[in-house]
């Protein structure tokens, strides 16, 4: 059925349909920032294809591509025909591919969160703000060089000292601190970025799992030690 | 409620306390709760407020959506940096005396939301009382943590505490571990 989609693209656009590819059974056309609207446009009202149900409006990050920064992707589907298809254009940093509002009614609020989360803007658009984050927020945080734990409090943070939150609550909870290399951080080599970009930027080495999990339980066998060593005399005293 | 004098014998008596205490007695079992719900960790309030664990046995089942009616902010979920102005006026807005409880993992630290997004546990914003661990945390958890909340308004101590883990499944009848005496 996909196929069909592709197929007709192909002998309506010719040339202009840059690539095509059916991975997984996932079929995409692949087209020019230029044709974008117009294949859109085309797939809706074309009495074969009828793609009437906007799905999701996307976009990658590939920060090592040259050519073009960014893939924004378009996912459509026909009620009639349960045709779905991806279909996909390169966009350069700062480069605006015109807007698929005016196609799809939906396509205005996934193209603002594009912008929020990438910054990407689509000209023409009638209503170009972010809708996740905040107004004062600096940078688009999807972006594989925004540091992933970097936060822009609304409210400055209060000190909070008189309270010294121990395991459930340490260091050891939670799925993205286990892989962070806690001594180089600690020690200033490893600045704040996610593991993976940490890496790639040749700050921090890669940490297997075995790795980190023996960091993990050497900061637990020390904090037990401790809380061992300081809670020795007060059971003595208890004792007599 | 402290030290209780009972003085006299026959018909009449007279009981003495001090005046705190008896303040702080009758604060502790009337608590109007501002359930500031964000988050999957509702459900589970909402079950400690359903009959079955029934939360007003603790003279704390009324829930007053308006800060100014309210003694206790209940944080149940998630908080976002977007969300830190919105709590921090809430928060303003309550009249003293005023408690916060942190419920569950992301309302105490942030939990595994270590991002951009999240404000990491409640206390970077406004001071709480009382910790709850869990992801989510059970409705015992959550009642242990309202006697705990109601002993220290009885003794008046501000001192933000975390309720300790309770081993109820090895303690529970039936499931104690058979031992040699």
């Amino acid at each position: 059925m996909s196929q069909a989609v592709v197929d007709r693209l192909g002998t309506q656009f010719g040339e202009r349909i840059l690539g095509t590819s059916d991975a997984f059974g996932d079929h995409e056309v692949q087209v020019a920032p230029k044709d974008w609207v117009e294949v859109a446009q085309f797939m809706r009202d074309d009495a074969e294809l009828r793609m009437d149900h906007f799905i999701d409006l996307t976009a990658i990050d590939y920060p090592e591509r040259e050519s073009a920064r960014f893939d924004v992707t378009l996912t459509t589907r026909s009620s009639h025909t349960n045709a779905r298809i991806r279909v996909r254009t390169h966009v350069k940093d700062g480069e605006e591919p015109n807007t698929l509002s005016g196609v799809w009614l939906g396509a205005n609020w996934a193209e603002r969160e594009v912008w929020d989360m990438f910054g990407i803007k689509f000209q023409g658009h009638p209503d170009m703000r972010r809708i996740l984050m905040y107004e004062e927020f600096i940078g688009h945080p999807l972006r594989k060089d925004y540091p992933i734990d970097k936060t822009q409090p609304l409210v400055p943070y209060r000190e909070v000292t008189d309270i010294d939150k121990l395991p459930p609550f340490g260091i050891e909870e939670g799925q993205p601190f286990a892989r962070i290399d806690w001594e180089a951080r600690l020690a200033g080599r490893d600045h704040q970025v996610s593991p993976s970009i940490g890496v790639q930027q040749g700050q921090r080495r890669t940490l297997s799992d075995s790795e980190a999990a023996q960091q993990i339980q050497a900061r637990i066998d020390a904090r037990m030690a401790q809380e061992a060593e300081a809670s020795e005399p007060t059971e003595e005293g208890s004792g007599e | 409620m402290g030290e209780l004098k009972v003085l006299g014998g026959g018909g009449e008596v007279a009981v003495t306390t001090r005046f705190s205490d008896l303040l702080q007695w009758a604060r502790k079992w009337s608590l109007f709760q501002y359930p500031f719900v964000t988050a999957c960790c509702g459900m589970e309030f909402m079950a400690t407020a359903a009959p079955r664990y029934d939360i007003a046995r603790f003279g704390a089942e009324a829930p007053r959506f308006s800060p100014r009616q309210s003694d206790v902010l209940w944080i149940v979920g998630t908080i976002s940096q977007r969300q830190g102005p919105v709590v921090r006026r809430i928060w303003e807005q309550m009249a003293d005396p005023k408690w916060v409880v942190a419920f569950g993992t992301c309302a105490s630290c942030g939990g595994f939301y270590d991002n951009y997004t999240t404000i990491p546990g409640v206390d970077k914003v406004i001071p709480v009382d009382v910790y709850i661990p869990g992801c989510p945390p059970r409705p015992e958890a959550v009642l242990d943590a309202l006697m705990l909340l109601q002993d220290k308004i009885q003794a008046n101590d501000r001192k933000p505490i975390i309720v300790p883990p309770n081993h109820v499944v090895e303690n529970a009848p039936g499931n104690a571990k058979e031992t040699d005496s």
